[in-house]
């Protein structure tokens, strides 16, 4: 049998950016008995995205049975996307830091965070990770987990309920929807080098 | 109690705590303390045992040389001195003549310094983090003197040429929290364990020793927040035991029910975690159902769902709330049909006998050596109920069980635990209805001082003892404080448990065992 081959009609640049002319050929479509609906595709992207981030379960101390507690039947994170919980950073969307971070788990810390795949998030859970929290004064405790990893989300108390825990983890959601996949952080654009303290007799 | 330390000569020392243990019977070695003594030196303090008599007493030992203090081991004696010798060296540099493996087991490899002693420069800028990996030697040091009285070092390799090491966390599930162990193998079966702690090593008992009476015990809720109520109960009993504090009735039934509350949200987690560990996700889910329940009925009171800052020195920070004793009543006639959905669901699950008997056996004698206390002592028969051997509060005046059982294995301390849920339901059943009236709260002057001398208070924890030592000069904040960590005798224990095991077994000794690392670590 002949393969048919159609000729594509392409759209015009000056007519994509067009809202009206998108709507008329979508209304054309729709006439035709095609279901369609346009959307952009950084939007369907992060509504995927924030709605299945699944963290590693790291848990130091106190904030850890908290957090286990959000995972359990009467708070169950499952409902707005947290589905489960990796054990292993490379399946791991964001690190949950229930805990202290001590001297000698800085490094661990560090190389957990260096393990995970793009893009990853960090929610800070509790004093301690914030800020050293109770154990500010000690020779041994990192003061706030922000020294060794970018944090995205900071949930205070001690530790912090699990209302709060789920508030911080909904308000991580927030700040994925607003991400941008094409152009923003995933554009593999150098930066502009800029050079600062120029010495002054450089063009002379 | 108080302590009246006897003190032994160091050329004499090991003999004659061998006469301690082989003729007058003291053969549970409660804890070593070490401290430093000031003008006198670093030494120990060796709180021991009679398990028959339970009379308990005291030892001291200080070697007055600062720049190389060295103390003859006793590890031959009591296995639990292995470990606790090991953190000795770690926070004050004494080093053990004889002991086999003398390397940090808190701190980095590489950290400088002995942080407990008075002179360690606490600023932050004299302890600063670095993010390279540790440079762990495979090596360790035996130190034993020679003709002249010099101490030599002896070095002594950690694994052997054919050994297949796989380390077992820090970042590990099954570990319940950060505890690296290294282990090494021999195709399946464990050969040898090393475990590696600090992880979550906060310095509470140095912190302490610049914290008035009333901070301290902010502290003590964030080692085993698990046993929370206790952990806080042992400091508060002990603080209040060198003040003379009489405390009323009415605040002695209000800390056993609490404990006893607590007590069953620990075992209920334990209940989950086990569960977890083997798989098992739905008992998890009921287990962590019902810990909900008894959270609710503390928070009521308390104000807190984990950590509740409750026990203060002289009483409680409030009187119980009105609805407490309905609550609690409502909480009892809830959990007793549970605990028979616990056994229909997942006692006798045939994945969890098989798992479960007759793996990681732990004799009378090796529980006792090792100092695990608490359900694995029990599971081995050996009684050591601190609320029967040494009553506090009430328990000397409710009626319970202590239960024990007789073969040691996992399956064993399981049932420990879910055995002694029935029994704090039973010993809040008797109190509950009967809470006397009086003060919640005995008024204490604005600054505490507690009258020099050195004391030691022990509570039954969630998972064992839980003992407090105090050394007061009289002074505002305490000089040493120390707490008798529940979970480090049980890590210690898992070498000799495991040894000949699968290393899956390891995963279900580990929950059976119930530790909690930062109380470990403190």
């Amino acid at each position: 049998m002949e393969v048919r081959k159609p000729h594509i009609k392409s759209i015009p640049y000056a007519e994509f950016k067009d809202n009206e002319s998108l709507e008329k050929i979508v209304n054309e479509l729709h006439e035709g008995g095609v279901d369609v609906f346009v959307g952009s595709l950084d939007q369907a992207i992060n509504w995927g995205r924030s709605n299945s981030l699944w963290s590693l379960t790291f848990a130091t101390s106190c904030c850890g049975i908290e957090f286990m507690a959000v995972g359990c039947a009467r708070y169950d994170f499952a409902r707005f996307g947290f589905e489960v919980t990796r054990n292993s950073p490379r399946q791991a969307d964001l690190i949950m830091c229930a805990g202290t971070i001590t001297h000698k788990m800085a490094p661990v810390l560090k190389r957990l965070y260096d393990e995970m795949a793009e893009p990853k998030y960090v929610v800070a859970v509790g004093g301690c990770a914030i800020s050293g929290g109770p154990f500010k004064g000690s020779y041994h405790v990192v003061k706030g987990i922000e020294e060794i990893i970018p944090v995205d989300v900071f949930v205070p108390g001690c530790p912090p309920r699990p209302e709060a825990i789920l508030y911080g983890m909904m308000q991580l959601q927030r700040k994925v929807k607003i991400e941008k996949f094409f152009g923003g952080r995933n554009r593999k654009e150098k930066k502009p080098v800029v050079v600062t303290n120029v010495p002054e007799d450089f063009n002379k | 109690m108080k302590l009246e330390n006897i003190q032994f000569e160091l050329n004499v020392f090991a003999a004659e705590m061998a006469k301690l243990k082989n003729e007058k019977h003291f053969d549970f070695l409660v804890t070593i303390v070490g401290e430093d003594f000031g003008e006198e030196g670093l030494g120990c303090i060796y709180i021991l045992e009679n398990t028959k008599t339970h009379e308990r007493m005291s030892v001291k030992a200080v070697n007055a040389d600062r720049n190389e203090p060295y103390i003859p081991t006793v590890m031959h004696l009591w296995k639990s001195a292995e470990i606790l010798e090991r953190e000795v060296y770690d926070f004050f540099g004494i080093k053990f003549l004889g002991h086999k493996d003398m390397r940090r087991i808190y701190l980095r490899s590489d950290f400088e310094g002995y942080p407990f002693r008075k002179d360690y420069d606490m600023s932050a800028d004299n302890n600063r983090y670095v993010l390279t990996d540790d440079p762990e030697p495979d090596y360790t040091f035996e130190y034993n003197l020679d003709k002249d009285g010099r101490l030599v070092a002896t070095k002594r390799p950690l694994f052997g040429d054919e050994d297949y090491v796989i380390n077992i966390g820090p970042q590990h599930p099954a570990t319940h929290g950060v505890l690296r162990l290294q282990t090494v193998l021999d195709g399946e079966t464990i050969k040898k364990i090393y475990p590696h702690c600090g992880y979550i090593h906060r310095g509470i008992e140095k912190m302490c020793e610049s914290y008035t009476y009333p901070q301290t015990l902010a502290l003590t809720d964030r080692m085993d927040y698990l046993s929370a109520m206790m952990n806080r109960h042992a400091l508060c009993s002990v603080i209040e035991e060198a003040m003379g504090v009489e405390i009323t009735d009415r605040i002695k039934y209000i800390r056993t029910i609490m404990d006893e509350l607590q007590r069953l949200d620990s075992h209920l987690l334990f209940y989950g975690c086990c569960a977890q560990d083997l798989g098992a996700l739905t008992a998890f889910i009921y287990g962590m159902r019902d810990r909900e329940q008894v959270l609710n009925v503390m928070e009521e009171t308390t104000g807190g769902r984990l950590i509740q800052n409750y026990y203060r020195i002289g009483g409680c920070q409030a009187d119980i709330d009105p609805n407490f004793v309905q609550n609690v009543k409502k909480l009892c006639a809830y959990m007793k049909p549970m605990f028979k959905e616990y056994r229909d669901i997942f006692t006798g699950n045939v994945i969890l006998q098989n798992r479960f008997k007759n793996v990681g056996r732990l004799s009378m004698e090796d529980a006792i050596s090792y100092g695990c206390t608490g359900g694995t002592g029990r599971a081995a028969g050996w009684h050591n109920d601190v609320r029967k051997n040494h009553p506090y509060d009430m328990y000397g005046k409710v009626d319970f069980d202590e239960i024990t059982y007789q073969n040691g294995d996992c399956f064993d301390r399981y049932m420990v635990r879910m055995d002694e849920m029935e029994q704090s339901i039973r010993i809040i059943e008797q109190l509950i209805d009967n809470i006397p009236a009086g003060d919640f709260y005995i008024k204490q002057k604005p600054i505490i001082r507690v009258p020099e001398g050195q004391w030691y208070t022990s509570c039954e924890g969630s998972r064992g003892e839980i003992g407090v030592y105090l050394d007061s000069k009289g002074d505002k904040s305490p000089y040493r404080l120390k707490f008798r960590p529940m979970g480090l005798p049980l890590v210690s224990a898992l070498d000799d448990l495991l040894r000949g095991e699968k290393i899956a077994d390891l995963i279900a000794v580990g929950a059976t065992l119930d530790y909690v690392i930062p109380d470990i670590d403190r």
